[in-house]
């Protein structure tokens, strides 16, 4: 029979394109174990960010391997390696790849989960997250771009600190690995580490966690159960002992809190301003003879944080920021500004596929761990293949966030001083082919965050300076193919970003890790 | 900020909610006759649902669809039926910034097999097996919602049907389950309820129930009324405020009118006019569509002309 022959067929073909789903795996789980090919055992003698010395903070004396107590804890790792269940099994392969890698993993999460703007009240007006109230909505907080390169920047700058301060006293301290004290202890994946106590990976997760809570209050149970995982597989894996983990985790903490101490004290908290300011803006932008920007939404959002940069970032202080600030865009009244509208504008209305793959890629917008978190996860892929040691990972992914950091200060700073109206405002015809951020254009933020991490990154992993390099002008060309900005934003913007970006190589180069 | 998806359902709706002969209905074209037809369609929503939340934007304003299909159904014989349909797609926002898209998007094929038909005293009764295909034809962008034309899939579908004749009175319900492959998308990382390192999107599988019944004659008289729900099995919920995703936990049922008129100005000219209203009464993480459609097929018989 023909016809049966004909459906057989067609069920065949459902059946195969059923087959041909795949379960999607996503990358970051397939890294491998962390074995760095360099232990960086002078790591305590590089120069921390905050703290005065690598032993501000003190730690507990670590009791004696012969001890009985000792004993009990090496007991418990044999215990808990017999036992292990599956889901342990998959914890073990998850933090392997790396703490540093993990936890910075773990805040993008967090930053796409909160980057969300809220909506409106019914009276049109807008609410504000609280931090005082994070499980309230409007969830608190909104991780919006400066929000997030911030957070971004404390946690790998505690990090880094954290780290200076563990290999210190693990140089000092000389406690033996587990396996080395008792050959019978399994090490289920290659451990190389030297000395273990305190042990670093539980400084970095007790230095993260506080970070995190700090700048997630809401997510303090998904945060706390992470630590705990993290901790764990150190003991399954047979590298550490109960006692290097307690008093790991609690200098990370110590650590963190000398930034959290200086987080609440550097300005940001002010950034979104109150109405008579937002006012003001557009007051003194007019009285220059210019046209203000305004909020393309419906109904007008407040713009966002526009205090923000008079944040203190880690690598030029507020008289610095206004020292370096650019010169002004073209005037909205000049002929180069009508120039480079009608350039938007060609774009805007010729969406070829190549550049709107380009402005899709580098979207970062609305939901997404915004672009200081989307170089955060291209550096983490390169820096995977470094096998570098938890002190150099933490210290190359804080010279790349505090270079960010410093990126949204300035270009936000820039943008509130001239708060100039985005291409769509000036011509409706403008239609974007992404979302269009609540914020004045110049200067561009991709551009600027792109420029600062593309020559941080370049210095850090000097083989791969050209794709960094042409990424970064990718990143910028697209906000004006996407027809969010004028050419002057994303030019501008990428110059400050490169001049930034400088700045943390130079710290690179005399913090004693080259 | 919504809900579209549409796009590609909307585009099978176009085809399942015009009654001719197509991948929803109960009616079989005799062997060697070939139909084409034009059908011009729109689809508007200016509320959605976000989650289960029933909400309007304002940077959105109303989402506009336009909608030009080709289609294509020959008689292989009297009880197996191929369908084709290719349709032209172009969106538009009319509030917000956001650029609409435009762009020929899916071709799908559906073999349609009247296994069993047999008249019974208080009706003829018919059972229905339908397979389709649909490739996206162009490299069209598909994470752009609500304004992307469609989401870029190759699926394969199987419905069942019974359909029931009692003089010019039917009645015919079918179910069709619908898997669909992953998407590429331009971006490396996304966050759905955790966050994914891929630029492939899993998509979960597509329910649909349909029921219709209604006057017919022949096959070029028919006014019907039509219930259509379709449901994914599994995906997830729009955040609050959030922009809509591929691979949504979608909803939407649907009731429509359907009517084939035959044009017999000079004789039996095999020319048809059809139309179509639809609309949206319950979903989620969609607009909520209200979809007119008209459009003329032509049919004709080719076995007596080759001869």
């Amino acid at each position: 029979m023909k016809i049966q022959r004909i459906l057989y067929i067609a069920l065949s073909v459902a059946v195969l394109s059923n087959s041909c789903r795949q379960d999607i795996v996503s990358d970051n789980l397939k890294y491998p174990a962390l074995q760095p090919t360099n232990l960086d055992t002078n790591a305590g003698s590089w120069r921390p960010i905050l703290l005065s010395k690598p032993d501000e903070f003190g730690i507990a004396n670590p009791i004696a391997t012969t001890s009985a107590d000792y004993k009990l804890e090496l007991l418990e790792i044999k215990s808990r390696q017999n036992n292990r269940t599956d889901e342990e099994e998959i914890a073990i392969k998850y933090w392997s790849a790396g703490v540093i890698l993990r936890w910075n993993e773990i805040m993008r999460e967090l930053v796409a989960k909160y980057n969300l703007p809220p909506y409106q009240n019914p009276d049109g007006t807008y609410p504000i997250p609280s931090a005082s109230n994070p499980l309230a909505y409007p969830f608190f907080p909104f991780a919006n771009p400066p929000y997030a390169a911030r957070a971004y920047a404390y946690l790998s700058a505690a990090q880094y600190d954290a780290m200076v301060a563990a290999y210190f006293y693990k140089s000092k301290f000389k406690r033996p690995r587990p396996a080395i004290t008792d050959p019978s202890i399994k090490q289920l994946v290659p451990v190389t580490a030297d000395f273990v106590y305190p042990c670093e990976e539980a400084v970095a997760a007790g230095a993260s966690a506080a970070i995190l809570t700090l700048m997630f209050p809401g997510e303090q149970e998904f945060i706390q159960q992470k630590l705990t995982e993290c901790e764990n597989v150190r003991i399954l894996i047979g590298a550490n002992t109960r006692s290097d983990i307690d008093a790991g985790e609690a200098l990370g903490k110590s650590v963190a809190s000398k930034f959290i101490g200086r987080a609440r004290t550097d300005g940001a908290g002010k950034a979104v301003g109150t109405p008579a300011y937002w006012q003001s803006l557009i007051d003194k932008t007019v009285a220059k003879g210019e046209t203000p920007w305004l909020s393309r939404e419906t109904p007008a959002r407040p713009p966002m944080l526009p205090l923000f940069g008079k944040t203190m970032s880690f690598l030029m202080d507020t008289t610095e920021v206004i020292n370096s600030r650019p010169g002004p865009p073209p005037s909205t009244n000049s002929d180069q500004f009508k120039k480079e509208l009608e350039e938007v504008l060609w774009f805007s209305q010729h969406p070829d596929r190549d550049r709107m793959k380009v402005v899709h890629f580098w979207s970062d917008g609305a939901g997404t761990y915004t672009p200081p978190g989307h170089w955060n996860a291209i550096a983490c892929e390169d820096f995977v293949n470094q096998h570098w040691s938890e002190a150099r990972w933490a210290r190359n992914l804080a010279l790349l966030n505090m270079s960010m950091f410093t990126a949204a200060v300035c270009c936000w700073d820039a943008k509130y001083y001239y708060f100039n109206p985005r291409p769509s405002q000036m011509d409706p015809d403008c239609k974007t082919l992404t979302g269009l951020p609540n914020f004045p254009a110049y200067t561009s933020g991709h551009s600027t965050f792109s420029g600062a991490a593309a020559k941080l990154l370049s210095h850090v992993v000097p083989s791969e300076a050209s794709k960094y390099m042409s990424m970064a002008d990718e990143a910028s060309k697209s906000r004006l193919w996407g027809a969010l900005h004028y050419r002057s934003d994303i030019e501008v913007g990428m110059t400050m970003g490169l001049a930034i970006g400088q700045k943390a190589v130079d710290r690179a180069k005399t913090d004693g890790a080259e | 900020m919504n809900s579209k998806i549409l796009s590609i359902i909307s585009a099978l709706f176009l085809v399942s909610g015009i009654g001719a002969q197509t991948e929803t209905d109960g009616l079989m074209m005799a062997k060697n006759n070939l139909c084409g037809g034009i059908v011009l369609g729109s689809n508007n929503w200016n509320h959605y649902w976000e989650g289960t939340y029933y909400r309007n934007n304002q940077n959105i304003g109303t989402l506009q669809t336009k909608v030009a299909m080709g289609m294509l159904n020959y008689g292989v014989s009297d009880k197996f039926n191929i369908i084709a349909s290719l349709p032209y797609v172009q969106t538009n926002a009319t509030a917000g910034t956001l650029r609409g898209q435009k762009g020929l998007q899916d071709i799908s094929l559906t073999a349609k097999y009247e296994f069993y038909g047999k008249s019974y005293k208080w009706a003829y009764v018919s059972f229905l097996a339908f397979g389709s295909v649909s490739t996206p034809t162009t490299n069209y962008v598909a994470d752009y919602l609500p304004l992307s034309i469609g989401m870029h899939i190759k699926t394969a579908s199987g419905r069942l049907m019974i359909d029931l004749q009692k003089k010019n009175w039917f009645f015919t319900a079918s179910t069709q389950y619908t898997t669909r492959g992953n998407v590429t998308i331009d971006r490396t990382a996304y966050f759905t309820t955790e966050q994914i390192y891929s630029n492939q999107v899993s998509m979960p599988s597509v329910l649909n129930s349909n029921v219709r019944m209604g006057y017919r004659k022949g096959a070029d008289l028919i006014f019907e009324l039509v219930y259509d729900r379709m449901n994914t099995l599994g995906g997830f919920d729009i955040r609050k405020n959030d922009m809509p995703f591929l691979s949504n936990n979608m909803e939407a049922s649907r009731i429509g009118l359907n009517f084939k008129l035959p044009i017999n100005i000079l004789g039996n000219s095999g020319l048809s006019w059809l139309g179509n209203a639809t609309t949206t009464f319950a979903g989620r993480n969609m607009g909520q569509s209200h979809i007119v459609m008209t459009g003329f097929v032509y049919q004709g018989d080719f076995t007596k002309k080759s001869k």
